[in-house]
């Protein structure tokens, strides 16, 4: 009950915060950059976060009571759209490895969308099996050579920072000898190109390092830690990925809905049986979604998230194929095969086609189902692990 | 693939609309949700269930009790029924029961489906009550005073009554009766009304003191009888599951008290049926997540091949979807018990998800503990049977999940073919 009384008065507290900054900074004139660094300075960025770095140590779902009332008053966002690996991923990174002065030097102009971070994890080499990944960043004084090549990288060629995971020591097992860092992409030696997919756009980007030099300033973790510095960013992807609330039809299914809805002249019996199906387990999964949200709200990404995710890519590839198969001949009408390069991953947009083979990689990216499988059976429901052949070797010693 | 952030959803241009249509009706309540964790209260009324359950329906007394002339277990349910509270929890507490509502309902009947316990509850404290408290609601003086007491017996535990409709019957619509009024009717509406007909496939009837009765004439009503009087015949069903045995009923001038007539009635029926299937859909949640606790600690000691079968991957990963299964049944179950319990507008949606989800999971859960266990899963002594039989039986009781799917086509304006 006094933890019920307290809660409303942080929550009226909060508000008054909300109103008093509004107050002091008219959303319709003060300039968006302006705007959200001070934002950032007053605690109202992420009130969860600690004070000092965007927050107030508040929990997490009182984030959504500050950002319902900056919308109500139109008020310029840090377009987290942009920055979604950065807000989701590498924030939750730095704020639980980071040291204090890479919170204070990299949190801000993360959260303000001013520095646009991406992801360098995966290799050619190293899919699945991250822990294989083969990039080198050898130690040189107070600063580290990195060469290597990553591949899957969205938003590398307008991010200004990277997630890097390295392997810093071939004599360890594989899981040992990796170091994780905050790279500056400006560096020399950073080479981005696109990386063309099966929709004919490209969304992602090889990414190729030569004699990279990365600061010790900027390494997130000990040296040989990385592995658990990349699990924590990697839970974070999948709470990114399955567990997010929005309104019934919010997703795949409401573009599905609509089309339905829009054409009676489409429908038949076996299209009907199959639409319920589909609209029932989109709405079920919304459902576990929430709960899911509601089980984390005040604790850390689990592997339970594993399973939102694995139902989330079942489902977008089950709706985008029925809705080709729904709209026939219109169904085989693809927009466009240019090669161009959007802003960010686009699973609902432009035409039926496109979401029919843009779901594709929703089962691989992210984890694969079957290695979100693994995860759910090992991890949630304490089945034996794999037999592994390579655990305990050195790394350069592996097959390859 | 790396870093796919939160994705604005947004809908994409579509071919140029023939007819336009009305969109999804506005349904707000449905995008603000409810808690579908549960409190702390309803854990602890959870852990009471679970060791009276523990204590007195171990796998091998149920067992036997399924092959015993009494099927239902009456004295372990006078035990839930009073001792725990389980018989009144939807009850008003001016009436003897708790005042509880159907989230703590749905917690009770997900712990009778872990144990597969042979218990009325969905019958006694669900359907029957759920009908009475309906007719207590909207009923005129007499049958609401007749309501009122009958639900005051059943949160005593004195009275254990049962809904006289077949098993497989589903919310949302009036089943035309097969029981009718007559014959002759009595001049006072509260007096002795004459019931006939048969109702074939009933739950929880034959341990039952009182029945609920659809019956057909002008108007229709809702009435109560007695199930000892003469009129009254009830003959067991030899049933696929014989932990919830079904029973025939007949009924010959039985002689009858009506609840509440015309659409009265029918509302009670209605939410009698809607509380019967989320609390049927709550006890699917307990049936799967049982059977999949049991299948794990199985495959985690069985050994072939020198290796726990548990650690083949073509086992982990059924495993894994049966838990995925599960996961998403019991967000299903408590969005549709606290949709019920805040008389929610979007209820009606929430039942038949959570009837189709749970149904759905369910199923799995009986047909995978069999196969995960292999030989010993499909034999008489192995537990596994029970779930299955239950998961099967429960999968066509109030609804399945194919026809609660296909209520959605109105309820959520996805309409069939030929319908403009």
């Amino acid at each position: 009950m006094n933890g019920h009384v307290n809660g409303e008065v942080i929550e009226s507290s909060l508000r008054a915060q909300v109103r008093d900054f509004l107050a002091t900074h008219d959303p319709a004139t003060t300039d968006q950059l302006e705007f959200v660094r001070a934002r950032f300075d007053a605690g109202l960025a992420w009130v969860h976060y600690p004070a000092g770095l965007g927050g107030q140590a508040l929990g997490r779902t009182l984030q959504k009571v500050v950002d319902a009332q900056f919308a109500a008053a139109n008020a310029p966002t840090n377009r987290p759209e942009r920055n979604g690996i950065g807000l989701g991923m590498a924030a939750p990174t730095i704020l639980a490895y980071g040291t204090d002065e890479q919170k204070r030097r990299w949190l801000r102009p993360l959260w303000t969308g001013e520095q646009i971070w991406c992801q360098l994890f995966s290799e050619p080499g190293a899919g699945s099996d991250l822990a294989n990944l083969a990039t080198r960043a050898v130690r040189d004084g107070d600063r580290w050579v990195v060469n290597g090549q990553k591949v899957w990288t969205s938003s590398a060629h307008i991010a200004s920072r990277a997630m890097l995971v390295t392997r810093t020591d071939p004599e360890q097992p594989k899981h040992k000898g990796l170091t994780y860092f905050g790279l500056d992409m400006k560096s020399p030696g950073v080479e981005v190109r696109p990386l063309r997919q099966a929709t004919g756009e490209a969304e992602f980007n090889e990414v190729f390092l030569s004699d990279v030099i990365v600061p010790d300033a900027d390494r997130i973790g000990a040296v040989g830690q990385g592995w658990a510095v990349s699990t924590a960013t990697l839970m974070n992807e999948r709470v990114a990925l399955g567990a997010f609330t929005f309104p019934r039809e919010g997703g795949m299914i409401g573009v599905t809905a609509k089309t339905w809805r829009q054409h009676p002249e489409l429908r038949t019996p076996g299209l009907h049986d199959r639409l319920l199906k589909l609209w029932a387990a989109a709405e079920v999964s919304r459902l576990a979604g929430e709960r899911l949200r509601q089980l984390l709200a005040a604790g850390v990404p689990g592997p339970e998230g594993s399973g939102a995710k694995l139902v989330f890519a079942r489902l977008n590839q089950e709706i985008a194929d029925f809705q080709v198969e729904l709209l026939g001949a219109d169904g085989l009408r693809y927009s466009d095969w240019t090669m161009h390069r959007p802003d960010g991953a686009d699973y609902y947009g432009r035409d039926a086609g496109y979401r029919f083979l843009r779901s594709k990689g929703n089962s691989i990216e992210g984890g694969t189902s079957e290695i979100l499988r693994n995860i759910v059976a090992e991890r949630v429901l304490g089945l034996p692990p794999e037999i592994r052949l390579d655990k305990e070797k050195p790394w350069k010693d592996l097959p390859r | 693939m790396e870093g796919l952030a939160q994705v604005t959803p947004h809908v994409s241009d579509q071919p140029k609309a023939a007819q336009p249509e009305a969109e999804a009706k506005e349904t707000v309540s449905a995008n603000r949700l409810p808690d579908l964790t549960y409190s702390e209260q309803e854990n602890e009324l959870r852990s009471a269930v679970r060791s009276v359950l523990d204590d007195r329906a171990p796998f091998e007394a149920v067992l036997a009790r399924t092959e015993s002339p009494q099927t239902y277990d009456t004295a372990m349910w006078k035990t839930l029924a009073v001792d725990i509270g389980c018989a009144g929890l939807l009850i008003p507490e001016s009436l003897g029961g708790a005042g509880a509502s159907f989230r703590e309902a749905g917690v009770v009947a997900e712990e009778i489906g872990r144990a597969v316990a042979p218990v009325p509850y969905l019958g006694s404290a669900v359907l029957a009550t759920a009908a009475l408290l309906s007719a207590l609601e909207v009923g005129e003086a007499g049958q609401a005073g007749h309501a009122a007491e009958l639900l005051t017996r059943l949160a005593a535990g004195t009275v254990t009554a049962a809904l006289a409709v077949p098993f497989s019957s589903m919310p949302g619509a009036w089943v035309k009766p097969t029981v009718r009024i007559g014959p002759g009717e009595p001049h006072d509406p509260d007096g002795t009304y004459r019931l006939t007909g048969t109702v074939p496939a009933v739950a929880d009837a034959l341990p039952a003191n009182v029945l609920i009765i659809p019956a057909d004439g002008v108007p229709p009503a809702l009435f109560s009888v007695r199930t000892d009087d003469a009129g009254l015949t009830r003959i067991p069903v030899v049933s696929l599951d014989m932990t919830r045995q079904l029973c025939d009923l007949t009924l010959e001038n039985a002689p009858a008290t009506r609840l509440a007539a015309g659409p009265q009635a029918e509302l009670a029926a209605d939410a009698a049926l809607r509380a019967g299937a989320a609390m049927l859909a709550a006890e699917q949640v307990g049936v799967a997540d049982r059977a999949l606790e049991i299948t794990l600690a199985y495959v985690k000691q069985r050994y072939q091949f020198a290796r726990p079968v548990g650690s083949f991957q073509a086992i982990k990963h059924r495993l894994a979807d049966w838990w995925v299964a599960v996961t998403q049944a019991r967000a299903a179950s408590r969005y549709a018990a606290a949709c019920l319990a805040e008389a929610n507008e979007d209820a009606a949606v929430a039942v038949a998800l959570a009837k189709a989800a749970c149904s759905d999971a369910a199923l799995l859960a009986g047909q995978e503990m069999i196969q995960l266990h292999g030989g010993i899963g499909f034999t008489w002594e192995h537990p596994a049977h029970l779930y299955l039989k239950r998961a099967k039986s429960s999968s066509i009781g109030m609804g399945t999940a194919d026809r609660h799917r296909a209520s959605l086509g109105s309820l959520a304006n996805l309409p069939p073919p030929g319908a403009f």
